[in-house]
């Protein structure tokens, strides 16, 4: 962690149009602006802060593309102007008419737009999209997000640990476990506070439990957009066992609230352990022959296998996480490359393909499922006795820190700085979504409209997540 | 596949609940059959809108569907246009963004028409109470007749809170 000048900030920022490494954040608070940087090969991360006395900064997105709608944020939600960025519009902030929104032109002949949102068809998040078709092919599509800004960054100013925690469970429902595992794993860093080993190993045991909940999900709705809806009813099946297992064994289907700063809220009993030991060889066998299904099933693969391709180049540009990158040769996974525990002690692979199609992201998460079911018992057969919640006093002086987390879709960075009575001064959660929503538009040019439903669910970017 | 469908025709899921939840279903889907038949015929359609959720709500609003739940056994089916509904099912502290869109989509649909509000959010008093990027609760921008309280509601009390609905009509 750093202040740098000018010259650092600009330097980083040719490093990251270079290719050298990639931006995993960036960020205002007022009158200062924040960029983390990733390097891959090392694995490195490098918080750089530059303040803003004139409430501007050197953008970054005028050379690397992925800064862009961050930088956008930054000025909307804190007023900083990042000099030279071509994009002038407002992103998060919608202002007083959101319906007069200047969309990109896109000229041609016999092309029509087709705008979709933001209140859709299916049971899903609000966002506008804005088609461009020529007959059946999109030769454009534009994102308006935003709708669902509810202020996080504003409500944590302020907040006591505690509320800040449930807020930061609450950035996206669907990656509940994962963002409250980033945002204790901060508190902890900030606060030199060693979470006992039973909590450590429970963590990961929730983590897994939600990432193969989420898949599961996943799996069967890529397909039901396929018209595929067998796998659908299957899939849900399997998804709402996990659960009811979770609810069992820690109180909450979703397990909101469950990871807290210094450990884990609900213990496992014994009983709860044979429950997830039960699940886990139910949901294997079970999912097999559906995975089977999908394999042997032409019809669906004629949809999935070539649809929505994203170019490993991009993937890597973007630095692209979870199955959208891992689908696109882009191998990086927290739990890996960063390494954080329990993952250290854990045997697994990380799946990675390089067709970056909708079939490479169906099969990213099929693996997936098949890694975390072998994570689990290795950390139930583990799981240490004791404590799982460390005592713990805020001490005086405040503190900063950073936690990079693996959710379902992609890592998850929280960055906050604690004030010198104990409570938050400023948190910043950033989703994977940030940098997959920009390559949804370019992965699905040159597709069928009908397909979009399928290549956006397979890349189930979250709306809440980004729009914070 | 073949064989994925007749496993399917043959058992069932939803005649095979878990042990615990069965008579608390088979009671429910007896009463809510019969309230959505004398106040509504034989169907009651669902548009569901999140204003500003954090998505939890729609995971478990989503899991009424799956086959353990199968809410269409009771008439009650979620369809893709609010000119569809009869009833709007509203998640999230609605924010600023979303309030028009809201608005709208009550305009849109037909009368006679309810409101649900879902979720701690919905109610007014979820973890973002108070954000100025947010209205509140869903009764600050259209009129509410029922609130299913939680964070998120789990499908058996979004399925009694349905079923509240219907009586109280």
């Amino acid at each position: 962690m750093s202040v740098v000048d000018v010259a650092k900030w600009q330097e980083a920022t040719r490093q990251l149009a270079a290719g050298a490494c990639s931006l995993s954040g960036l960020w205002g608070e007022p009158g200062r602006v924040h960029m983390v940087v990733l390097d891959e090969a090392s694995p490195a991360i490098a918080l750089h802060s530059l303040d803003c006395p004139d409430n501007s900064f050197p953008s970054v997105g005028a050379l690397h593309p992925p800064a862009i709608r961050l930088e956008r944020a930054a000025r909307d939600l804190f007023g900083l102007q990042p000099l030279g960025l071509p994009d002038t519009r407002p992103w998060l902030a919608h202002g007083a008419n959101p319906t007069a929104y200047p969309f990109l032109p896109v000229e041609g002949d016999g092309l029509h737009q087709i705008p979709v949102g933001p209140v859709h068809a299916g049971i899903i998040e609000p966002g506008h999209f804005r088609f461009t078709a020529d007959g059946e092919t999109i030769v454009r599509l534009e994102q308006r997000l935003g709708y669902v800004h509810k202020g996080i960054e504003q409500l944590m100013h302020g907040a006591s640990i505690a509320q800040a925690a449930r807020l930061a469970g609450r950035t996206s429902g669907d990656s509940t476990v994962a963002y409250a595992f980033a945002f204790a794993s901060a508190v902890e860093a900030a606060f030199g506070i060693v979470a006992p080993p039973r909590a450590v190993w429970l963590r990961g045991v929730m983590a897994e439990l939600e990432r193969i909940a989420n898949h599961l999900g996943d799996f069967g709705a890529i397909c039901n957009d396929a018209s595929f809806s067998i796998m659908l009813a299957h899939c849900g099946m399997l998804r709402e066992l996990v659960l009811r297992c979770a609810a069992a064994c820690f109180g909450h289907r979703l397990m909101m609230d469950c990871i807290v700063p210094g450990g884990v809220a609900t213990d496992l009993s014994n009983h709860g352990m044979s429950l997830i030991r039960s699940l886990v060889s139910e949901v294997r066998s079970r999912l097999a022959p559906l995975v089977e299904l999908y394999d042997a099933t032409a019809s669906l693969q004629d949809r999935t296998v070539g649809t929505g391709i994203l170019s490993a180049e991009l993937a890597r540009r973007f630095g692209a996480g979870g199955y959208v990158g891992r689908a696109s040769g882009r191998s990086f996974d927290a739990r890996r490359s960063i390494g954080y525990a329990p993952y250290q002690q854990l045997r697994f692979e990380v799946p990675v393909r390089h067709d970056g199609d909708v079939n490479a992201r169906i099969w990213i998460r099929i693996k997936e499922i098949e890694q975390s079911l072998s994570m689990i018992p290795q950390m139930l057969d583990r799981l240490p006795a004791g404590n799982i919640r460390a005592e713990w006093d805020a001490p005086g002086g405040g503190g900063e820190a950073l936690a990079l987390i693996e959710a379902f879709r992609g890592d998850v960075l929280v960055w906050l700085r604690i004030d010198p009575d104990g409570h938050i001064d400023r948190c910043h959660l950033r989703d994977a979504s940030w940098f997959q929503w920009p390559l949804l538009e370019v992965a699905i040019e040159g597709n069928i409209v009908a397909d979009f439903p399928l290549c956006n669910k397979s890349f189930n970017c979250s709306y809440s997540g980004h729009d914070l | 596949m073949l064989k994925t469908i007749l496993q399917g025709l043959r058992r069932p899921v939803t005649e095979n609940l878990p042990a615990s939840d069965d008579a608390e279903l088979a009671a429910l889907a007896a009463e809510l059959d019969r309230a959505a038949q004398r106040r509504l015929g034989r169907s009651l359609s669902i548009r569901e809108v999140d204003a500003g959720s954090c998505n939890g709500c729609e995971l478990e609003i989503h899991a009424l569907n799956n086959a353990f739940y199968d809410l269409e056994r009771f008439g009650l089916r979620f369809v893709a246009s609010p000119r569809h509904a009869d009833v709007l099912m509203v998640t999230g502290p609605v924010t600023q963004h979303m309030r028009q869109a809201l608005e709208r989509t009550w305009h849109a649909t037909p009368d006679p028409k309810w409101v649900v509000a879902v979720g701690d959010c919905a109610a007014g008093t979820g973890v973002f109470a108070g954000s100025p990027a947010c209205v509140g609760a869903v009764v600050n921008v259209v009129p509410v007749d029922l609130v299913i309280r939680g964070c998120p509601p789990t499908p058996m009390q979004l399925l009694q809170g349905l079923l509240t609905l219907l009586s109280a009509r």
